[in-house]
């Protein structure tokens, strides 16, 4: 597998650490973040391929950071956490660009799974726009 | 409690129904009675005083005819030729031939001499002087005298009447003796009915005609004394006991009075035919209202308790909802709180694995310990966010999907998820389905939740061998609404259980076999598709749901 850029933002320090941890154990670039504004921070200094994004977060919602995220970097792809049970954050979410979402607590295997899922289809729009 | 409340009031409304119908019946009927009574008390009355006055003026008018007869003969007839005993005669057999009543006749002079006399007892009465008697002085002052009736020596109730005439200065007396029998007559035909009877008395209460039953002739009367009347008396009276209906009339000449007695009971027998039909009529319409009321009572009754028990029984519906749509919020929130420390610790442990599977921990002494620990909490983990999404799902309610569903294939399809089980338990499921059952517009994915929940249910309560009953039907008596029975043999639930069976988290499964939301759930769910669950249970015979889905 390619090693591709991960990059985690959630307001929760420990799942982000965790998070990170394990995506680095499997072979991956891997960031974390712990509010959006500092998400979207890193995005801008590094070319991150797939942002895994909780909906629920102090001073700046998931949904906004994806609209910021989509503005920025319209390629990279999304995925959205939505611990807070309301699917119409996940659906609002699909129609603004986001890849899927997923709900709390995700099993590591299930969240990794998306996460290739989603970097291949980064690859393939990549390949469709040049 | 309920019933006896019931049971009051229904008391209450028969009282009052009865007293506001019965009391004006019965009012009713009493002035009805007293207005009869009276109507028919002033008719009797009346015409015992017409029947009275006709026999008075009967009675004074054979008196008038008779003084004035005598009149006539003393007025045109001259003293001398009438003391002729031949002549005198001629004129007694001449009043004879028009009235038997006359008995004799005689001429007296003014000093009391019987000068002439015709009649059956001349050799005693020819030369009779009444100078002393009181008649002769009655008669001289008053013009005209008529006794009282006596026997004397005829032995047969007569009376006289005395006028006088005055020639050339000479009073002179004209004096007849009248058989009394003819009054007997006039007045025995005011004695009506059986015990009615009539009679005249002087002015010293002494009998002048012969009555029925009040006594004997020249005595006094067995009745109340009506010697001294005035006027007109018309009265019940009590005589020795006796009630008595009583009317007096003076006569004027002679000074009698007739009294007439009937027998109140005989005059208001008829009445009496009249006061049955009343009572009759009475009696029929109080036992018509008492019946009435008795019925519309119970019925209003009935009505009430139908409707009090409705209104209670959807408000416990309107409490049900809102006590779930509270919790509904409740378990979505804790459930949301719980799902970040729980992805947080799925994820350390999932760390942990990772670390655990570089060598050198692998040869570690207690690799397989530690392995198993986070296989364990992974394990369980996974168990609390089953049960965190299922609160989601519960709380969020989701936008349902509608499209026309068939109820008895969608039960059918449910039926094959859960046929494994039940043949693996040895219980068997009877289906009735009902062809015609229409389709409906619904979310099919949640109703197939629903059913799958009680389905699911009712194979645990039965447990072992046994059996469940799945019928579909068109509700008979709301065609608005499809039924869907669900019914198991199991051991049933308790009172206590039952109240509480949709409440969310409550279970009497152990806690690893089921988490108190299944039937919490599926309330919610059919609660939102317009439906609603009912239970019942029979502790020991089984259990019943009824799923109502709107036939919309």
């Amino acid at each position: 597998m390619d090693r591709f850029r991960v990059l985690v933002i959630d307001d929760e320090i420990d799942f982000v650490e965790t998070m990170v941890k394990r995506l680095k154990d499997r072979g991956l670039e891997a960031d974390g973040a712990t509010s959006g504004p500092e998400g979207l921070d890193l995005l801008d200094n590094k070319d991150v391929d797939v942002v895994v994004l909780d909906v629920k977060m102090p001073k700046m919602s998931g949904i906004e950071v994806l609209r910021e995220i989509k503005k920025k970097k319209p390629l990279t792809e999304v995925i959205m956490l939505t611990g807070h049970g309301s699917v119409e954050a996940g659906i609002q979410g699909l129609q603004l660009g986001a890849y899927n979402y997923v709900m709390k607590p995700v099993p590591f295997s299930e969240l990794l799974t998306l996460i290739v899922q989603a970097y291949e289809r980064k690859l393939i729009e990549q390949e469709r726009d040049s | 409690m309920f019933h006896k409340h019931y049971e009051t009031l229904r008391i209450k409304m028969i009282v009052m129904t009865l007293g506001f119908s019965l009391i004006p019946l019965l009012a009713l009927g009493v002035t009805i009675y007293y207005q009869f009574n009276n109507t028919f008390q002033n008719k009797i009355t009346e015409s015992l005083r017409t029947l009275a006055q006709n026999r008075k003026s009967s009675i004074e008018l054979f008196f008038d005819e008779r003084i004035s007869q005598l009149n006539t003969i003393a007025q045109t007839h001259s003293f001398e030729r009438l003391k002729e005993e031949s002549f005198l005669t001629k004129v007694f057999n001449v009043m004879q031939s028009r009235s038997k009543s006359f008995i004799d006749l005689g001429v007296i002079d003014s000093d009391g001499n019987h000068l002439a006399y015709v009649g059956p007892y001349s050799e005693k009465l020819k030369s009779v002087n009444y100078a002393h008697e009181d008649w002769f002085q009655a008669v001289q002052s008053t013009g005209v005298y008529v006794s009282d009736v006596f026997l004397g020596f005829r032995k047969v109730p007569h009376f006289i009447i005395a006028v006088t005439s005055v020639e050339n200065n000479r009073v002179w007396i004209l004096r007849a003796t009248i058989n009394s029998a003819i009054i007997d007559e006039i007045v025995s035909g005011a004695q009506i009915g059986k015990r009615g009877d009539a009679f005249i008395i002087n002015r010293k209460n002494i009998l002048q005609t012969t009555p029925r039953f009040a006594g004997n002739l020249l005595e006094s009367p067995n009745s109340p004394d009506f010697s001294s009347s005035r006027g007109t008396t018309i009265e019940l009276m009590s005589f020795k006991g006796e009630e008595s209906l009583y009317g007096a009339i003076p006569i004027s000449n002679p000074q009698w009075v007739l009294v007439i007695r009937e027998d109140p009971q005989e005059e208001m027998a008829l009445l009496s035919g009249a006061y049955y039909t009343e009572a009759l009529i009475l009696g029929f319409g109080v036992i018509l209202v008492i019946l009435g009321t008795v019925f519309t009572t119970r019925l209003m009754t009935r009505r009430l308790i139908e409707a009090q028990k409705d209104k209670a029984k959807s408000e416990d519906l309107m409490i049900q909802s809102s006590k779930m749509a509270a919790l509904g919020k409740m378990a979505a929130g804790i459930a949301h709180e719980i799902n970040n420390p729980l992805q947080i610790i799925g994820d350390q442990a999932g760390w942990m694995k990772d670390l655990l599977e570089s060598e050198d921990i692998k040869k570690s002494e207690n690799f397989e310990e530690f392995d198993q620990c986070i296989n364990k909490i992974e394990r369980q983990v996974n168990r609390s966010r089953e049960i965190t999404h299922r609160l989601l799902r519960f709380g969020r309610r989701m936008e349902t999907t509608q499209e026309m569903v068939d109820i008895n294939h969608l039960l059918a399809e449910t039926i094959t998820f859960l046929e494994n089980e039940a043949h693996f338990r040895d219980i068997q499921i009877q289906t009735e389905y009902d062809e015609l059952l229409p389709k409906v517009s619904t979310d099919p994915n949640q109703l197939q939740q629903v059913f799958l929940n009680i389905i699911d249910n009712a194979i645990d309560a039965v447990g072992q061998s046994g059996q469940l009953r799945i019928r579909t039907s068109t509700d008979l008596k709301d065609p608005k609404e499809l039924v869907v029975q669900i019914s198991d043999n199991g051991p049933g639930i308790s009172k206590e259980a039952l109240s509480k069976i949709f409440d969310p988290f409550f279970t009497t499964k152990r806690a690893d076999e089921g988490t108190g939301l299944g039937l919490s759930i599926s309330y919610g769910i059919v609660e939102k598709l317009g439906g609603h669950i009912e239970v019942e249970s029979v502790e020991g015979k089984g259990t019943t749901f009824y799923v109502r889905i709107p036939n919309v």
